[in-house]
């Protein structure tokens, strides 16, 4: 297999017993780029300069005899909403198109800390408000393993990266699934943590309550391993948990006997694709065949969460978005305007695409005099119900399982109607809602080929038994070796 | 429920983004079928519910008041579309904005 | 008609923290435009603030000496709205559950005891500054952004204009003594905005609430609250409405008297939409926290008032003016401790008398701060035990006195410095009063003969003879024992 297909951990071992040079690998996947990006379109901004300078500076630190972290010298890639120094930060909207960040996220911080060689910045839905990174304001992200289709989002351009072997491991962010959608339309591993797990300082702020970073990955061994370095603690995050961090590899390949698997009846409700609930259900046949003990279980607000999700997200957005006004940075208007009001109306209106201005639409009405008590404080309450299923559903379960999207990767354009956009998260929101950490992994594909992922949630910081069910059912299903056929042929042979 | 288009006008003007009347209109439709389908939740009776604003049960994240150094003021001032050398410019204010 | 004027008063008052209040820049005033500013102050994309724990405790402690109920559970707040100084266009706020509210202040007017409630006391960060350029701009500098701001709203409880600035000044005078805020309102670290309207008690009828604006003294403070109690009672007596406006306040000049005229008020209402703040968790003032907060408050003006009074013997209108600033107070309390002679009592008069005379027209005159004064409160202990045993007249010991205060020398210093001769040695005084009295028979005897009243100009040439360094009362008493009067 080529060394850009490969995994982080594979790569990581050849690399330590010096069998690759990280520079080596970083010209692979550089090459890789170049081969494929022109079809996939995965980056805003490739940092290949700074790739080579963090990769020669890995192999002369290793070549000195230090003892590096495990992730030294693989290429990640970085979604385009994690301020870094050294590139761009867009979120893939005009209003930032030439902002360079005077600060590295947290997360950037530790990676590059770690000896990361970063790939680039990857392209998004704006703002991360989307599943199909068709609301980039630069250009679509195709999905690997169809070029017509989308490959899910928000962090479509780190899920396609991967995937394509434009990348090793990626960094994604998940507000309402946007890790996990398009992990499953990639056939990648996507683990949204817990919220409070991962520090957000540095990531541009779309849903605060919502918001974690978490990896998108080949497999779940590389997902523990790049959690292993996100996670902790982090004085500039408030919400940031003051709490241990356990080795995420240590359970892996620990058998699941007795393990109890709930499966969530409502998450299979009308609408979900037949050849998804089939490949889901089939995949938890085999998690039961390895011992663990499946039931039925229930969550009946989580037909609420959708609703919920979209007021909360929204009114939250609303206000963090209100600090692009062209004043510290960020696009403003070039018309002439009579005063500030103006000034701020003109620069927002020219710079954010049609779903961001909607969302900002929908979070300040419901937040706006006279309909907090019936929007923003609804849907709060709701989520306590929506919290208060899932707390009984982990006295009665240790895991829970069903489909990540309901539907197959769609085609550009499939779901130009938002609200039918908006049910392709279904699945994955109420997570966020009540700040779970959940996974996505491949589970099969469908008659066409398309990918097919099922999640497994867990309780609050649960990460560990999280990632040994996934490693199970991985490592006996086996489609996580499989590669997107986007032109295994060409670039990057090393 | 359907938005009348000042209130829609009105939530804009609250979001600082210009629209036409055009766009408004468009708006409206588009708030109009995304509100009803927040109307679900009304079935919820939530009357004695608490609500939740974050999932983690955390409290008192303080930190010590030692100041540090700050930044460069050009690193500050580096993504202003409109400076000088030592703030940010824009459109005369008027005092009684 | 029966009318009655209604005030409550906002305050902001800077708090003396040395950091920010979400994030570690520093908040010297005095740095250069946006050089205490990082990306959190500037709202970059992606930061998150961290609660000032300090700010936090300061606020308590302001609730505790407001007589406030201190909460158990407290958020903070977003309180959304657009301004160039406010680079998230949000002000993270509180609104529901404010750390203190429901507490009172009493207040002095005119020997009435009044008691004013406070509805809350909260947290907030301060704003940006803006400039005006020649052109057709304006400046930002983001230093002041995120300084910790105090909210201290009081219930509309004040009847005038003089019970608005009494409230002011003593509301000022805590801040100051628990060490919360400078009060300095010229530099607007204490600022205030009155609600001012008036009723009709028999009717009931109102007029619309005039909130002022641009009030940077006690000054401007009392003469708006009266223009405005005025203009409103006019305008309800010819039965005019009175809309509910924000007004600012002109302060008076050559061309006119001060008065307030409306603020553009925008079309938009404002709609502040708030919500809780994501990005911060909550504060839980637990009883253990709480005691902490309550062992570090230092003693109120008022206890301090009262303690006087009980202590050193001080009739309350003393008490009241040495205890005005906390400095003060303490100053007075070490020159008293610092006396060697006689009653506490008697030492705690004299140094009052010199504080409220002598030192209080120096600083009037320099615009000093007792604080910053060289002369440390022994060194005054050792210049009025100078003058208490006879050895320094009064008019030598305010020359004394006024150097002591420049310069911070010890009294005797200056004294052997100035070649003062101290007429200390009663022999020496004896013997020229022996003089005087031999050089003056005529008047001698018109003393003796009963024209007490000439007495004075014997004791006159005794000062004259002794270049006015002598004490009169010693010198009275002298010529009176020579005289057997
Ligand atoms: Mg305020
Ligand atoms: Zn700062």
């Amino acid at each position: 297999m080529e060394l850009f297909h490969r995994t982080a951990h594979e790569l990581a071992e050849l690399l330590r017993r010096k069998e690759l040079s990280a520079v080596e690998l970083c010209d692979a996947v550089l090459g890789r780029i170049e081969a494929v990006e022109p079809r996939v379109r995965a980056y805003v901004t490739v940092m290949a300069d700074v790739a080579r300078e963090q990769a020669k500076a890995v192999d002369a630190r290793r070549a000195a005899g230090e003892d590096l972290p495990p992730l030294a010298g693989i290429p990640l890639a970085v979604k385009d909403n994690m301020c870094t120094v050294d590139a761009p930060t867009t979120c893939s909207s005009k209003v930032l198109e030439h902002f360079v960040a005077p600060y590295d996220a947290t997360v950037v911080a530790r990676a590059r800390q770690a000896g990361c060689v970063f790939t680039g910045k990857t392209n998004l839905d704006e703002f991360a408000m989307g599943s199909s990174t068709e609301n980039s304001a630069f250009f679509t992200t195709c999905n690997p393993w169809d070029l017509e289709r989308a490959p899910g989002g928000s962090s479509g351009g780190s899920a396609a990266a991967t995937a394509a072997g434009e990348a090793i491991i990626a960094l994604g962010s998940d507000t309402g699934g946007s890790i996990r959608q398009p992990a499953s339309f990639c056939s990648l591993v996507g683990l949204k943590p817990t919220y409070g797990r991962v520090s957000r300082y540095g990531l541009v702020a779309f849903a605060s309550s919502l918001d974690q970073i978490g990896p998108l990955t080949k497999d779940v061994r590389d997902t523990a391993l790049l959690m292993n370095l996100l996670a902790g603690h982090d004085p500039m995050d408030s919400t940031s948990a003051d709490r241990p961090v356990p080795d995420l590899t240590e359970l892996l390949g620990r058998d699941i006997r007795g393990i109890r698997i709930g499966v969530p009846k409502e998450f299979f409700a009308e609408g979900t694709d037949p050849e998804v609930a089939n490949a889901v259900h089939a995949a938890i046949r085999q998690l039961e065949s390895l011992g663990a003990i499946v039931g039925e279980a229930s969550t009946p607000t989580v037909s609420y969460g959708l609703p919920t999700y979209y007021i909360i997200a929204p009114s939250e957005a609303s206000s963090n978005l209100a600090r692009f006004d062209g004043v510290r940075y960020g696009h403003r208007t070039s018309k002439p305007v009579a005063d500030n009001v103006e000034l701020y109306e003109q620069s927002r209106a020219e710079s954010f695409g049609p779903e961001v201005q909607r969302r900002i639409m929908i979070g300040t009405y419901a937040l706006s005099a006279g309909y907090y008590d019936a929007y923003y404080l609804k849907a709060q309450k709701v989520r306590t119900l929506l919290k208060r299923d899932f707390d009984k559903v982990f006295e009665q379960f240790d895991i829970i399982a069903w489909p990540t999207s309901p539907c197959l990767p769609f085609r550009f354009g499939e779901r130009g109607d938002p609200l039918s956009m908006y049910m392709a998260d279904v699945c994955t929101i109420p997570v966020n809602m009540v700040g779970i950490p959940a996974v996505s992994l491949p589970c099969g594909f469908s008659s066409g080929g398309l990918p097919i992922g099922i999640q497994l949630g867990a309780s609050y910081f649960e990460e560990p038994k999280l990632l040994q069910v996934a490693y199970a059912y991985e490592q006996s299903a086996g489609f996580h070796a499989r590669r997107a056929p986007l032109g295994a042929s060409c670039g990057g042979e090393a | 429920m359907r938005l009348s288009l000042d209130e829609v006008r009105h939530v804009a003007r609250l979001g600082r983004l210009a629209m036409t009347d055009q766009q408004c209109e468009a708006m409206r439709d588009q708030l109009d079928s995304i509100l009803a389908h927040f109307e679900a939740l009304q079935e919820l009776d939530t009357d004695d519910v608490e609500p939740t604003s974050h999932s983690l049960d955390m409290a008192n994240v303080y930190r010590d008041d030692e100041p540090a150094p700050s930044f460069d003021r050009d690193r500050i001032l580096a993504n202003a579309p409109k400076r000088d050398d030592e703030c940010f410019r824009v459109p005369l204010i008027m005092e009684e904005d | 008609m029966a009318l009655e004027a209604i005030i409550g008063l906002e305050v902001h008052a800077q708090l003396l923290t040395r950091s920010k209040m979400f994030c570690r820049c520093s908040t010297d005033p005095s740095a250069g435009p946006n050089t205490v500013v990082c990306p959190i102050c500037t709202a970059m994309p992606g930061v998150l603030p961290v609660i000032n724990r300090r700010a936090v405790e300061l606020v308590v402690r302001t609730g505790l000496a407001l007589n406030c109920s201190i909460a158990s559970h407290s958020i903070f707040a977003r309180k959304n709205y657009w301004y160039p100084d406010l680079p998230k266009n949000y002000q993270i706020s509180q609104y529901e559950l404010p750390l203190c509210r429901d507490g009172y202040l009493d207040i002095d007017v005119n020997g009435q005891k009044r008691r004013i409630r406070i509805r809350r006391v909260h947290l907030e960060e301060d704003t940006g500054k803006l400039y005006h350029t020649a052109g057709n701009e304006s400046r930002i500098d983001f230093n002041r952004c995120g300084v910790p701001l105090m909210e201290i709203v009081s219930e509309p409880d004040m009847r005038s204009a003089d019970e608005a600035r009494e409230y002011l000044v003593a509301l000022r005078q805590v801040l100051r003594y628990i060490g919360v805020c400078t009060g300095n309102m010229e530099e607007g670290s204490f600022r205030c905005e009155p609600n001012v309207n008036v009723r009709d008690t028999e009717s009931g009828a109102k007029t619309g609430i005039s909130e002022l604006k641009n009030l940077n003294s006690f000054r401007a403070v009392h003469q708006s609250v009266d223009f405005e109690i005025a203009r409103h009672t006019r305008l309800l007596q010819r039965g005019e409405t009175v809309p509910r406006q924000t007004r600012r306040w002109h302060p008076s000049d050559e061309s006119r008297g001060g008065y307030t005229d409306v603020m553009r008020s925008k079309e938009e209402a404002h709609d502040y939409r708030y919500f809780p703040e994501p990005d911060l968790v909550p504060m839980r003032i637990g009883d253990d926290w709480l005691s902490e907060i309550r062992a570090g408050m230092p003693e109120l003006p008022q206890q301090k008032r009262e303690r006087f009074v009980s202590q050193y013997a001080l009739t309350p209108y003393d008490a009241g003016v040495l205890t005005q600033s906390l400095e003060f107070a303490q100053y007075f309390e070490a020159a008293v401790a610092a006396c060697r002679a006689g009653q506490v009592a008697e030492a705690a008069k004299r140094v009052s008398k010199w504080l409220q005379g002598e030192m209080s027209r120096l600083l009037n005159e320099t615009g000093q701060d007792i604080a910053d004064v060289p002369a440390r409160p022994e060194h005054v202990a050792e210049l009025l035990e100078l003058v208490e045993e006879g050895k320094l007249t009064g008019t030598i010991a305010k020359e004394v006195f006024e150097e002591m205060f420049r310069t911070g020398k010890p009294a005797p210093q200056i004294v052997s410095e100035r070649g003062i001769e101290v007429v200390g040695d009663a022999s020496e005084l004896e013997r020229i009063v022996d003089q005087v009295l031999a050089d003056h028979a005529e008047v001698v005897a018109k003393v003796k003969s009963g024209k007490t009243q000439s007495k004075g100009f014997l004791v006159g040439q005794v000062m004259k003879a002794t270049r006015g360094q002598a004490v009169p009362q010693i010198v009275n008493d002298i010529i009176d024992r020579r005289l057997g009067v």
